[in-house]
């Protein structure tokens, strides 16, 4: 690799660049983890100098004039370490993982998606990750093109979402997005998505990890999906006007595959949920429906099934396809003695229940069902907004976080992608001895990183050693949102956690409920 | 029947503009995708962006 500056040694300070070499941010970020796993590397930034990397280098006091002078096609590493030597061999190991991505694509990558379709012209999807400044752009020309879309990038505004959504759907395109993260198409799972039995369920859904969660456990109870369309979060919104929620249930009304339809969303504008519930009605095929948190009377209005977890939701889709339905392994039997086992190692003074969430929806449905039984939950995304945490980094009394919300993935990868943001958390709430039961999910999938459970092991017995110290012993409860086809293997990653002496719970919601029931038990005997 | 009915009874062929970690995981799945190796147009200068799509 030709450098195009010559390192530049500030204190302890070492700077590279590179003019004009692209990188996309994952990339980057996985690289820069397995860097700053380097012995006596203090800090390292390996980034495109976009201005929030220029920032972020700033703010760890690893800036100087010569990043400061870089544009966005620009490539640098900054690194705080103790000598010249480290800096060699960190060099080196970049250079390697660099080069490792290189050979994986030796093979035909052209540059723009004109030159792409000239020669491949049977492409029929499309799917952009690009910074959200130029996802309008490529969106659209993909759109031109006349393929369908699955738009991952965030930071698009609402009114180029709604021009690129009437678009596609005066082309009769798909348009998933923005901000979508999960689809399954042809039994294809696109960005973050479960590998998942073929079956008679289709799906539409404006939450990512909400499909996730739905189609795993369509699969465990012996249900399948014929098709799953993820929509953006904001496709229900007065704004949008459920644009793609409708072309997905016209869609899925077409194909014969579907037998039953399922809805994922969080509650949406009133108006918009009538317009989508009456599409579904009028697609004549029974359909479920889960608002989470929202009005049910609406849904019955229109002769949907409402759910009220996306584990009913799957359970009700399942039973509308009339197929046997199969019972998951972890079953629910000698709940009650666990619960009193579970119980007997809190201190009297341990009340809190600590969700550390890396999906957003699971975080919700999380909210919803303990604000019911325990009361009020503090979070960075509130259910009401008096419950917003001051300080998202500081929890308080029951929390559940949302670690894959916009505070906590500046210039870092989702914690679904690198699970530190809650390894680091974790240790933190652990000096905390009011806490009774920290609250996981572990969700698996294409997209997601290649070891959730194993990543965490280390941080819940470094936490437990830390509460040890202190007299206080706490409980680890966990879903997996995954299935046995997936690339990390559900029933391994679940044996994991287990070994570690986390109780493994079948769905996120029969996770909540134990830890709802636990602490009200505790309660109980506290008074 | 729509383009969306068309596309549930063909093969996926995908354009994966981005994150390379998309097509790598779709080539391990052993679906046809082409990843385009974009870069942002004009170096990211903001007003030469404009430009160049005003002559498109």
């Amino acid at each position: 690799m030709n450098y195009g500056e010559v390192g530049v040694l500030l204190m302890n300070i070492k700077i590279k660049t590179q003019k004009n070499t692209y990188y996309d941010s994952v990339t980057l970020m996985r690289i820069s983890k397995e860097l700053k796993s380097l012995e006596g590397v203090e800090e390292v930034l390996v980034g495109m100098a976009t201005d929030l990397n220029k920032e972020l280098a700033r703010n760890l006091g690893l800036s100087n004039e010569t990043i400061e002078g870089l544009t966005v096609n620009d490539f640098f590493v900054t690194v705080k370490c103790t000598n010249e030597e480290l800096f060699e061999i960190l060099l080196k190991k970049l250079e390697e993982l660099l080069s490792k991505k290189d050979d994986e694509t030796e093979e035909y990558s052209p540059a723009t998606l004109e030159s792409t379709l000239k020669n491949v012209p049977d492409l029929n999807i499309a799917i952009i990750s690009v910074p959200g400044q130029y996802a309008f752009a490529e969106t659209k020309k993909a759109l031109d093109n006349n393929l369908h879309v699955l738009l991952f990038s965030d930071n698009v505004s609402v009114k180029d979402e709604k021009t690129l959504k009437e678009i596609a759907k005066e082309k009769g395109l798909l348009m998933m997005g923005p901000d979508c993260g999960t689809a399954i198409i042809n039994q294809v799972p696109l960005a973050f998505a479960n590998v998942v039995k073929k079956g008679s369920i289709g799906i539409v859904g404006a939450s990512g990890t909400g499909i996730q969660e739905a189609s795993v456990l369509i699969d465990k109870f012996g249900g399948g999906v014929s098709q799953a369309i993820g929509t953006g979060g904001r496709d229900l919104s007065l704004d949008i006007g459920g644009i793609m929620m409708i072309e997905g249930i016209k869609a899925l009304e077409q194909d014969e595959k579907t037998e039953v339809v399922l809805l994922i969303s969080k509650p949406p504008a009133p108006e918009i949920a009538e317009k989508v519930l009456k599409t579904a009605k009028d697609s004549g095929k029974p359909f479920v429906v889960i608002f989470i948190g929202g009005d049910i009377e609406v849904i019955e209005k229109y002769g949907g099934v409402p759910a009220l977890t996306l584990e009913d939701a799957a359970i009700k889709a399942v039973q509308l396809t009339n197929i046997k339905m199969k019972t998951p392994e972890i079953i629910e039997e000698g709940r009650d003695s666990l619960i009193k086992m579970l119980a007997k190692n809190l201190n009297k003074d341990q009340k809190y229940i600590r969700g550390l969430y890396t999906g957003g929806t699971l975080c919700d449905e999380a909210m919803i069902m303990l604000s019911k039984t325990i009361g009020d939950i503090y979070s960075n995304i509130p259910l009401k907004p008096h419950l917003k945490l001051m300080d998202p980094i500081e929890s308080k009394e029951n929390s559940c976080i949302d670690l894959g919300d916009d505070t906590f993935t500046v210039g870092r990868a989702h914690p679904m992608i690198d699970p530190a943001t809650r390894q680091e958390r974790l240790i933190k709430e652990a000096e905390d001895t009011e806490v009774a039961v920290y609250l996981m999910d572990f969700v698996l999938g294409y997209g997601s990183h290649h070891d959730p459970a194993g990543e965490m092991i280390a941080s819940i017995e470094k936490a437990r050693e830390i509460m040890r110290q202190k007299g206080y012993e706490a409980v680890y409860i966990a879903s997996v949102s995954g299935t046995e086809a997936d690339p990390q293997n559900l029933k391994e990653q679940e044996r994991k956690l287990m070994e570690a002496g986390v109780v493994v719970m079948a769905s996120n919601a029969r996770a909540v409920g134990l830890a709802a029931d636990l602490i009200m038990y505790h309660r109980k005997g506290r008074e | 029947m729509s383009k969306i009915n068309d596309l549930f009874k063909t093969e996926l062929k995908v354009a994966n503009i981005g994150l390379r970690s998309f097509a790598e995981d779709l080539k391990n799945q052993k679906v046809k995708v082409v990843h385009v190796d974009w870069r942002p147009p004009a170096g990211g200068n903001k007003k030469m962006i404009a430009l160049l799509s005003k002559l498109k």
